[in-house]
């Protein structure tokens, strides 16, 4: 993040910040961590930023939480190039890698509506195969449908 | 080999090709002139929550041949399912009452799920519109035993190429084993875009028309399919490509000899009776090869060897 970008947002004590999110992305990914705006601690989000390596970007900060490695993980499924700096007394005193590995458990369930996982009350994980990362191509553990990114969005667990 | 078999992909070719000879050597067993108890002691679950005939009772005729036993589903009305039970729940009962199961399902990955619940060995007789890999391993066994060979053969794949889990299993197969692959379906049934990719990623060469009989005469296997009414989302979509592909014995008069006509059955009417009686109908045998098929795979899953030779 430059001078100029860090000028947006404040600087945060502690917590996490996400960067390198794709443009427009940055509610989903709100809603992927399960992060909700009835927290006591602030989020600061800028979106449609400029960006040297991507052109626009959307950055979040999170207050007085540090994600954990698992929960960065399911941002691969959106912002697979995101980098993640857990911010203590100001300072970066640790990064983070998103990594996607080879399959998504419960992050999202199947879009296909003839998949036996489209019945809730099947109490299985929902598992997503990592087929290829980029482009990041999913398929389904149980029926084998490609799934659609757009689509999956909106089958966030 | 995987203790389940969900898609072909679960079985090298040398796995095929060996399962292939154990079906052969079943041959007098599944025709009752010899009797060879090597399942006796087991019990199959046969778990059919969508209509099957041949497939059924070719899996309850394989272990029974082979002194085991089968417990039925039976009418899946009068099951725990119409009451809301879900499927791991089911599956979890059969995996304490039975050695194997066989499931077909209307939902697809439903095979794949049902194995992630079991211990026992699943085999997959139909997955919506997924995959049905042991009607690949007695196509194949139909098709060795008409040509002696599955390699370099040029297999036609007629009718509803969407839905019909038949032949996206037997594609996934015949192209390792470097078949040509001539996919003959109207437009709206077209083979799902995603198999035509995976098969032309692994190198197949592939074919797709509407014109079956352009495609007869170069042709080693005809293989006809039911157009689906029930995988249909409506009336109209269907009666729309009903009936469009009518196989007769005249349209075969430019066929190679040993040309072979198949069909995982039930047919309607895209196979004329009057093909019935020419050298190149295989769809009877083809449906009694599932008997030694599954007689053959069953003795795999569990792990007992079939003897070579004479027993």
């Amino acid at each position: 993040m430059s001078a100029g970008e860090m000028r947006r947002v404040t600087a945060i004590n502690n917590g996490t910040v996400i960067d390198h999110i794709p443009a427009g992305s940055a509610l989903v990914v709100l809603q992927m961590l399960g992060i909700s705006d009835d927290r006591a601690s602030p989020i600061s989000l800028v979106m449609n930023v400029p960006s040297s390596k991507h052109g626009r970007k959307d950055i979040i900060k999170v207050e007085d939480r540090e994600l954990t490695q698992d929960e960065l993980d399911r941002l691969a499924l959106i912002a697979p190039k995101a980098s993640v700096a857990i911010i203590r007394s100001y300072a970066v005193a640790e990064k983070r890698e998103v990594t996607i590995g080879t399959e998504l458990v419960n992050v999202a369930s199947c879009t296909f509506s003839n998949c036996i996982t489209i019945n809730p009350r099947e109490p299985q994980d929902h598992r997503l195969n990592v087929v290829k990362t980029d482009p990041l191509e999913l398929r389904c553990r149980y029926c084998g449908r490609p799934q659609v990114m757009s689509e999956l969005i909106g089958n966030l667990i | 080999m995987d203790s389940d078999l969900i898609t072909m992909d679960d079985l090298t070719n040398e796995e095929i090709i060996s399962l292939l000879d154990d079906a052969e050597r079943l041959l007098p067993v599944a025709e009752g002139t010899e009797y060879l108890p090597l399942l006796q002691g087991k019990l199959l679950a046969n778990m059919f929550f969508e209509p099957s005939t041949r497939t059924r009772m070719s899996f309850e005729t394989a272990m029974k041949r082979l002194g085991g036993d089968v417990v039925n589903l039976g009418d899946v009305n009068s099951s725990s399912a119409v009451k809301g039970e879900t499927l791991y729940d089911t599956m979890r009962m059969v995996d304490g009452y039975c050695d194997i199961a066989a499931l077909r399902h209307p939902r697809q990955g439903a095979a794949q799920y049902a194995a992630d619940a079991c211990d026992i060995p699943i085999m997959n007789g139909g997955d919506g519109a997924g995959h049905h890999p042991t009607q690949t391993l007695l196509d194949l066994f139909t098709i060795r035993q008409a040509h002696g060979r599955l390699e370099g053969l040029k297999v036609a794949l007629v009718g509803d190429l969407r839905y019909g889990r038949t032949v996206h299993s037997l594609s996934h197969a015949l192209a390792r084993f470097d078949c040509e692959l001539v996919f003959i379906s109207p437009a709206q049934l077209s083979m799902p875009a995603e198999i035509v990719s995976d098969l032309g990623h692994s190198g197949a060469k592939i074919t797709e028309t509407e014109d079956l009989y352009g495609a007869i005469p170069d042709a080693d296997v005809i293989y006809m399919t039911r157009i689906q009414k029930e995988r249909f989302p409506d009336e109209d979509e269907y009666a729309k490509v009903a009936g469009i592909y009518k196989l007769t014995a005249a349209d075969l008069a430019g066929a190679k000899g040993e040309m072979i006509v198949m069909h995982p059955l039930p047919r309607v009417t895209e196979i004329s009776p009057d093909v019935d009686a020419s050298r190149h109908a295989r769809y009877f045998e083809q449906a009694f090869n599932g008997v030694v098929a599954r007689m053959a795979l069953m003795c795999k899953l569990l792990g007992v060897d079939v003897p070579r030779g004479d027993a």
